[in-house]
């Protein structure tokens, strides 16, 4: 049994870590990003406007009720169609993922405003607060403190999403995993690998998420 | 002075208030009590507007508050409120939520809003508490704290919604003390209660209100000892 061969874990790492900078580099942008997306279009969704509301409710419906690998192929390969310029995979990714995950995050958003007590919201305008002043500084920090563990899953989520970027060949962990089984015809070290460099991710964001919600609760 | 004219509200099909019309006057007490459902918060929530008035007028020194052309803000500045369940902020400490409103609402420094701030959260007997939390304070300490937060913003007339309704009975005096003070020092105060022996010490005038209408209204002393609505007298018999 080669499980045993040292070498192969040895030498696929360097690739693995080189992947993983992208991954996390693609994760972390296009999830800060998605956030302040999800934070635009969850705050639409509360609006009484029916308009605003609208525009929110398409976007976040259509994002939700389509997969992400079409989504990707749809931003790389279809949108340079229309555009006429041709976006880079990086880029392209990292626009991918905030889309995706703008989606996510802004019915996040809109679930942790909305569990404000309205007592809340009462008190801020009570006190002559303007609708913005009551959700700048009443509503919105006590949402933010309910929105952080839905927050991190999300943000574990989007993480895994990565992975299926490497069909555009962008040089994330499992692409770079995949590289070296093709070169190698070793399959078993290589994939194990990119599973381990997942989790070593994954795991203590599980972790820290899981002590904050308990801290949370006490409270 | 508050002036109320032909006031009314429905919730969808169910009208809550059917016409109320009254004067309150400045640096008077008036006092609100009626069975539960009659529709006594209601009618203070419509005085600075926390409910949309469906038809009527209401009038605080003559600025009404149905006209759309109206500052809301404005007027809820001059229009505390006192709520059951507090309401206070609590991501904010005790000095934080009293100094929150006049810095945002009326552009106080920090520094000036907490030099105003102090002198309240000592008349509410809260002084030592100013840099603790809500979650850490009892339900009497609470809503003394949310009585100097309304005070924090110089207003011209104090609404409070059952304020101690939510409270443990051995708690309820202090908040009643704070609101007695007030009243002697000549606040308008327009009070929704359960509290009959506040009602008859410090009310000017009483209000029941029963399905929506003032059924009766008058000093405490005719209202209480001499009841003149037959659903008046139901209501005193089982509440005092």
């Amino acid at each position: 049994m080669y499980i045993f061969s040292v070498n192969h874990y040895i030498e696929v790492l360097p690739l693995l870590l080189e992947g993983l900078q992208f991954t996390l580099l693609i994760t972390f942008v296009g999830v800060f990003l998605g956030f302040v997306l999800g934070a635009i279009f969850g705050l639409m969704r509360i609006s009484k406007n029916k308009i605003v509301y609208g525009i929110a409710t398409v976007y976040i419906e259509v994002v939700r009720g389509t997969p992400l690998l079409a989504q990707i192929f749809f931003i790389y390969f279809g949108l340079p169609d229309l555009l006429g310029v041709s976006l880079d995979k990086l880029t392209a990714s990292i626009l991918a993922i905030a889309l995706n995950a703008g989606a996510y995050i802004a019915e996040i958003v809109r679930g942790s405003v909305e569990s404000v007590e309205d007592g809340q919201r009462e008190a801020g305008r009570s006190l002559g607060l303007s609708s913005s002043q009551t959700m700048r500084y009443i509503i919105w920090p006590q949402a933010l403190k309910r929105m952080i563990p839905p927050l991190g899953n999300q943000f574990i989520i989007s993480l895994k999403d990565t992975s299926l970027f490497s069909a555009i060949a962008v040089t994330d962990i499992l692409y770079q995993g995949r590289q070296y089984a093709s070169g190698t015809f070793t399959y078993f070290e290589p994939y194990l690998m990119v599973c381990a460099m997942y989790l070593i991710i994954t795991i203590p964001s599980m972790v820290i998420l899981r002590r904050y919600e308990r801290r949370l609760e006490k409270k | 002075m508050i002036e109320v004219k032909d006031l009314r509200k429905s919730f969808g099909e169910t009208e809550v208030l059917k016409g109320l019309s009254t004067t309150i006057y400045e640096k008077e007490v008036v006092c609100v009590i009626g069975p539960s459902g009659s529709g006594k918060s209601t009618f203070l929530r419509c005085l600075n507007l926390l409910e949309e008035v469906t038809s009527g007028h209401v009038l605080i020194d003559g600025t009404d508050l149905t006209d759309s052309s109206t500052d809301i803000n404005d007027i809820r500045s001059k229009v505390g409120m006192v709520f059951q369940h507090f309401n206070l902020f609590p991501h904010m400490s005790v000095l934080q939520n009293v100094t929150i409103a006049p810095q945002k609402v009326k552009g106080l420094s920090k520094q000036e809003a907490e030099d105003a701030a102090l002198p309240l959260l000592e008349k509410v007997g809260l002084a030592d508490k100013a840099n603790t939390y809500p979650t850490s304070l009892s339900g009497g300490q609470k809503q003394r704290v949310a009585i100097a937060r309304a005070l924090a913003m110089n207003p011209n007339v104090m609404l409070f919604d059952e304020p101690t309704s939510a409270l443990d009975p051995e708690l309820v005096g202090d908040v009643l003390e704070v609101m007695k003070d007030l009243a002697h020092e000549g606040m308008t105060m327009v009070v929704v209660t359960h509290e009959m022996g506040f009602a008859k010490e410090v009310g000017d005038r009483v209000f029941f209100i029963d399905e929506g209408i003032f059924m009766e209204e008058g000093s405490p002393e005719q209202l209480f000892d001499d009841p003149q609505h037959e659903r008046t007298q139901s209501f005193l018999s089982k509440v005092l």
